[in-house]
């Protein structure tokens, strides 16, 4: 790269992270949006912000990102691919194709976009995190090959799961680049080594520290509303959508302010396409805000055939008859 | 980060004698005089590069052969080492974490095989020693090197063996020197393609083909050793090649090897001769012996044809056994029958003499055999085992051939 052209990228990066506040809001807003799993209203407000600036990378990179969890894959390797021939030196969209193109099985396409990231950029940590994952990946598939001399010898298949067990979790998405407002400690280490350091912005997102757990008193509701939010979780994972979505109440506020059918709709073809999924709830506090009223906040790690995150999340739920159901979900808590 | 310890990985498993770097350098002789050709050369020369931590070019000969062999396990296998290398240190061949143990064993096995057959300087020139004749009709010899999981083919050349190629191949789960049904071994000895199958006749398990072989002969028979079906055949399609020990006793050859071997056998004639190690000698040595047991042969010949009965009488061992007569039964027999006649004429032709491996003073003659007489006319094919009794060529053995 020249100097002209990295000085020109820096100053573009400059002007995407502190500049142009005016024009970025509806970026931020399309942000915001995607955070809070929004990503039809997420989606609307990219594109109404890349009609205006058609080139602009991070817009460009969030979209990609919310086609990513729309499983629109197709879409999201068109749009990163797209990035890494506009802007060749920056890694996250490199490494965000290696993350679609495993989740296809395409470890080979993978390991060279990470290599590819690694070079322009050799201490991005989270390429070089995901190399390895795809080497291991490749090395077991050629182990396979080289071992499987029987199908039918469970002693060798059940052997060879442990393997895969190790190595089986997909790569997680580069989420750097867009969040390099919130920046937070646990992304530092994936900030591009061309973006400049930034002051460390606004705690918007930082969740606050919970209300201590519900007295003895109630310790009966919470531990329904626990039990609740496991067996949620469970259903999910499951990707038994009716189980699911009887956890949700009548009144439901849907993130969108679809219609419920819509959002059901939504909710079946994404759980269906995203299989297998594995939902885990780390950490739970329960809040009892009246006797038929709870929010339950947890760190939920979600992992898919699609992506790998893990994000805060609170669930509010209200007592019906003798059921805690949930009556929104929000991101943080 | 990249480590492939391979250098120390191959003396280790490979377990050779001398330093891994004289080892290495032998090695690497070797392939560069051979031409790199077919997936075996690009195995081994992907190792050598290993060795000398040329990672990336390693990959390519190990792609290449996968390319051209996709169920080239060994194969998988390094490729599989090569990838992991990148997120950890890898210390031998098949670091496979949790893998079945067996199929490891039995990998790294191939690959020591592979290699040491690949390491192996065969004396240019020199011949197996078996092959002291071959008939006209013989156009290639099959010598079998269990140790070195090697099977030669050579040509007849106007009665000399000349080298044409040699092919990796499984032998007896058990090893070598069978001896009784079901031992999984391999049986070592002189022994004839006795039938060509072709793959329609067979399962999968056996190939594009099997040509089995005359085990139990007449010497095997004659020692008590039993069972059957030895055959040389081919690999299940699921694999390019097997481990060098996991046969029941036969010769396994991958399909494509098999394919080019069955071009040079020949139903009921060609030789196919398994030995422990192979013993090669100089080509005068060679002759010399040759000249030795030929010029007895001629003498028994013309003994029995001058009705010296008593000479011919002692071309016989004294434990001689000729389909259950002993040799005195055997020299009455004659003694009656020679004296009967006014004249006899015995013509040898088309004459094989093969060493018997493991024993050294041993061999299989096998000729045409025309004789007629005042009162009686015959032609056979006869077969004889001659046995090297204080630096005298005796028959201890004859039949029908």
């Amino acid at each position: 790269m020249k100097k002209s052209d990295f000085a020109a990228l820096l100053l573009l990066l400059a002007l995407g992270i502190f500049g142009l506040w005016a024009a970025a809001d509806e970026l931020q807003d399309a942000d915001s949006l995607f955070k809070q799993g929004n990503n039809a209203q997420a989606l609307d407000k990219v594109n109404s912000y890349l009609a205006n600036h058609p080139k602009d990378a991070k817009a460009r990179f969030l979209l990609g990102l919310i086609y990513t969890e729309q499983n629109k894959a197709a879409e999201a390797i068109k749009v990163f691919t797209a990035l890494t021939q506009d802007y060749p030196e920056l890694p996250e969209p490199y490494n965000n194709l290696a993350v679609l193109y495993a989740a296809q099985g395409q470890y080979d396409k993978a390991r060279i976009a990470l290599e590819t990231a690694i070079r322009t950029h050799p201490s991005y940590a989270i390429a070089h995190e995901n190399l390895g994952d795809i080497y291991a990946k490749l090395a077991t598939q050629a182990y396979d090959k080289a071992l499987q001399f029987d199908k039918t010898n469970t002693t060798a298949q059940t052997k060879l799961e442990l393997i895969k067990e190790l190595f089986s979790g997909s790569p997680r998405v580069a989420r750097a680049a867009v969040k390099t407002e919130t920046a937070n400690t646990d992304t530092a280490a994936a900030v591009p080594a061309s973006v400049p350091e930034t002051q460390q912005t606004k705690p918007g997102g930082v969740g606050k520290e919970n209300q201590p757990v519900a007295t003895s008193s109630s310790g009966d509701d919470t531990q329904d509303v626990l039990n609740t939010v496991d067996a949620w979780a469970k259903a999910w994972s499951k990707g038994d959508v009716t189980a699911y979505l009887a956890y949700y109440a009548e009144d439901f506020k849907t993130p969108n302010g679809e219609s419920r059918g819509a959002w059901e709709k939504s909710r079946q073809e994404r759980i269906s396409n995203s299989m297998p999924i594995q939902v885990s709830v780390i950490d739970p506090k329960v809040t009892l805000s009246d006797a038929t009223h709870a929010k339950a906040s947890f760190k939920q790690d979600y992992q898919s055939k699609i992506l790998k995150s893990t994000t805060a999340k609170t669930l509010h739920l209200v007592k019906t008859g003798d059921k805690w159901l949930i009556q929104m979900e929000q991101a943080g808590h | 980060m990249l480590m492939l310890a391979y250098g120390v990985a191959l003396g280790l498993t490979l377990g050779l004698a001398g330093s891994a770097s004289s080892m290495k350098d032998q090695a690497v002789q070797v392939a560069v005089a051979r031409a790199p050709q077919g997936p075996e050369a690009l195995l081994v020369n992907g190792l050598l590069e290993i060795s000398r931590n040329h990672l990336d070019t390693a990959m390519n000969e190990i792609d290449n052969a996968i390319k051209a062999y996709p169920n080239f396990r060994l194969a998988h296998l390094i490729k599989g080492d090569l990838l992991l290398a990148h997120t950890r240190p890898i210390n031998t061949i098949g670091d496979a974490p949790n893998a079945p143990r067996q199929r490891i064993t039995e990998l790294r096995e191939e690959a020591k095989a592979r290699l040491q057959r690949r390491s192996q300087n065969r004396p240019s020139g020199d011949i197996p020693k078996y092959l002291l004749q071959m008939q006209p009709e013989q156009h290639y010899a099959i010598v079998v090197d269990v140790s070195l999981s090697t099977l030669y083919v050579f040509q007849n050349v106007n009665g000399e063996p000349r080298y044409v190629t040699d092919f990796y191949i499984s032998s007896g789960k058990n090893g070598a020197e069978k001896l009784k049904e079901g031992d999984q071994r391999t049986p070592l000895g002189v022994y004839y393609v006795t039938a060509d199958l072709p793959k329609s006749r067979l399962s999968d398990f056996y190939g594009v083909g099997a040509y089995p072989i005359s085990y139990p002969n007449e010497w095997d028979r004659q020692h008590g050793r039993n069972g059957h079906g030895i055959w040389l055949h081919g690999t299940p399609s699921d694999t390019y090649s097997r481990p060098p020990h996991s046969s029941n006793g036969c010769v396994v050859l991958t399909n494509q090897d098999l394919t080019a071997l069955g071009k040079t056998l020949q139903v009921g004639l060609t030789p196919v001769i398994i030995t422990e190690h192979v013993e090669w000698v100089r080509p005068d040595d060679w002759r010399a012996l040759r000249n030795d047991l030929s010029n007895q042969i001629e003498n028994w010949r013309r003994e029995w044809e001058n009705r010296n009965t008593e000479a011919y009488l002692r071309y016989y061992a004294k434990s001689f056994n000729g389909n259950g007569q002993t040799l005195a039964q055997w020299a009455n027999q004659k003694r009656r029958v020679n004296a009967a006649k006014s004249w006899i004429k015995v013509d040898i032709s088309s004459v094989s003499m093969f060493l018997y491996p493991g024993y050294g003073n041993l061999a299989v003659v096998s000729f045409d055999q025309d004789y007629s007489s005042s009162n009686l006319s015959t032609r056979m094919k006869k077969r004889q085992y001659w046995i090297n009794e204080n630096n005298h060529w005796k028959i201890i053995y004859e039949g029908t051939g």
